[in-house]
């Protein structure tokens, strides 16, 4: 099991740090994909399953979305020819070298408590519970807010308004959309 | 028989469940030859064309591969390999009647994360020939991914809201009295539609379109392009083994063992989505988008209110 963890922990670094060797957007993010699917494998080994999964789960779906905008904004030509992953490089790397020691000492020098009790029957609820208990009503109150903000961000941003679509006296039907969609609106 | 408990067979029978899945999958893609040959020639030669995948699969595998200039070969390779394996990791947590491979407590959550494999897998399989035709398919997937997958979520959250676990054995041994198809039949519905998109099929053909020669498998060739057309067959295989301990019982029914049970209602439901493929136009992935978003997200979500009400008022 420790050799297992430990093989995964290998393959997460190595692959994250693939993102930064290769030359190509698509290979630096399902580089980076690989990894988060190792984090996520390990997170099954702590028996969080269902954080373990979902990570997978999202990490690859947000990838594949990823690779898209990868390669639809980044470098001159749009990244389809090969390119380098990395820029400012003294500057990136005085600032990983300096994370990567305040970390690693961190996790070195503090005095890690030794555990008191037993784990919980369920730890996916124990964790929910953990981090969002006393929160639970504030994160309920806030999710339709943020919703909100971006319904209306969107609608102030976009240049086109409902006179736009539905006509000056707005009746127009079907709104006049530039991109038709399938339910014949 | 349902509510039997689950139990776990040894990682040997893994090959079992690969035997069944491939089975599945080349029942599958013979039907679809008869069917083929039934819609372009009539009747006639129809049932001697059910051995077409056997005369295809010969001619790919003596086929040289097809190089393209500066391909992406890694990535090719596994865009190619991919959805055989993701269709492989799906079934091990689908019991063949009281057996299961891997009786895993997030079982639906993994089965989700699996097709959404196929999103990475297919858009690879068009990257990595360096070819643009094939790029075009790789996103006309991935715009068809957005608009059927959060309906699939939605769906597959039905289930496992009335058996109150991510289990899919729990799941199956939940609907000992009526399955979940007769209270949840829209679930159901937008359940077989992501079937349908995640392995490629029938409406969600566009990224295979032959408007753009071929899509994301316009370069592959040889054993790649016996992969990746193996791998939607199985894939399709995989979800109809999904839909029956999730909507249509499992292993229950009168007579038969359990899982003899459980491979018929498989085959039925996979017959069913190689028929449709004749029967349902391709939709373009821009039009899709607001079908999904806008009709299959809502029923799913209505679908889901409705089981969550049951399940309150029930308890």
């Amino acid at each position: 099991m420790v050799v297992a963890f430990i093989i995964l922990g290998v393959i997460a670094i190595l692959s994250g740090a693939a993102v930064f060797w290769v030359d190509s957007m698509a290979r630096a993010t399902y580089a980076l994909a690989l990894s988060f699917i190792a984090v996520g494998v390990q997170v099954l080994f702590l028996a969080q399953n269902y954080v373990g999964v979902i990570t997978i789960l999202m990490m690859v779906m947000e990838m594949a979305i990823m690779a898209v905008y990868m390669v639809m904004f980044m470098g001159m030509n749009p990244a389809l020819m090969p390119m380098s992953m990395v820029h400012s490089k003294k500057a990136s790397l005085i600032v990983a070298i300096t994370t990567f020691v305040a970390l690693t000492a961190g996790i070195l020098l503090i005095d890690w408590p030794s555990r008191r009790g037993a784990p919980a029957a369920d730890v996916t609820a124990a964790l929910g519970e953990a981090l969002m208990g006393s929160k639970m009503l504030v994160m309920a109150v806030i999710s339709p807010v943020m919703v909100a903000t971006i319904v209306a961000g969107v609608s102030l941003a976009h240049h086109r308004t409902r006179y736009d679509r539905f006509g000056d006296d707005l009746t127009e039907r079907p709104a006049r959309d530039p991109q038709p969609g399938g339910v014949g609106r | 028989m349902p509510g039997e408990p689950i139990n776990v067979v040894g990682p040997a029978w893994a090959i079992v469940a690969l035997l069944i899945l491939g089975g599945l999958a080349l029942m599958a893609s013979m039907f679809d030859g008869v069917l083929a040959a039934r819609s372009s020639s009539g009747t006639s030669g129809a049932l001697r064309q059910s051995t077409r995948p056997f005369d295809e699969a010969a001619r790919l595998m003596r086929q040289r591969r097809r190089t393209t200039v500066k391909a992406d070969r890694p990535l090719w390779r596994i865009g190619g390999a991919g959805l055989l394996v993701a269709a492989a990791l799906m079934v091990t947590v689908v019991p063949l009647g009281e057996w299961t491979l891997f009786d895993f407590d997030v079982g639906v959550v993994w089965f989700n994360a699996m097709d959404v494999m196929v999103w990475a897998v297919v858009w690879l399989a068009g990257w990595g020939a360096n070819s643009t035709h094939s790029l075009v398919g790789g996103y006309r997937f991935l715009a068809h991914n957005l608009g059927y997958e959060l309906p699939l979520m939605f769906a597959l959250v039905c289930p496992a809201i009335a058996a109150a676990s991510l289990n899919v054995g729990v799941v199956q041994s939940a609907q000992e009295n009526l399955w979940f198809v007769v209270w949840m039949p829209l679930a159901f519905v937008v359940y077989l539609i992501g079937v349908l998109g995640f392995s490629v099929w029938g409406p969600f053909t566009p990224a295979f379109g032959a408007d753009i020669a071929g899509g994301a498998q316009a370069e592959l060739s040889g054993v790649d392009r016996l992969l990746f057309n193996a791998g939607r067959y199985a894939l399709l295989a995989a979800g109809a083994a999904f839909a029956v301990p999730m909507f249509l019982g499992g292993g229950a029914g009168p007579l038969l063992p359990a899982w003899a049970w459980t491979l018929v209602k498989t085959l039925v439901v996979l017959a069913a989505l190689v028929w449709l493929r004749r029967k349902v136009p391709a939709v373009r992935p821009d039009k899709f988008m607001e079908i999904g978003w806008l009709v299959l997200l809502s029923a799913a979500l209505l679908q889901m209110l409705v089981v969550s009400v049951v399940v309150v008022v029930g308890s």
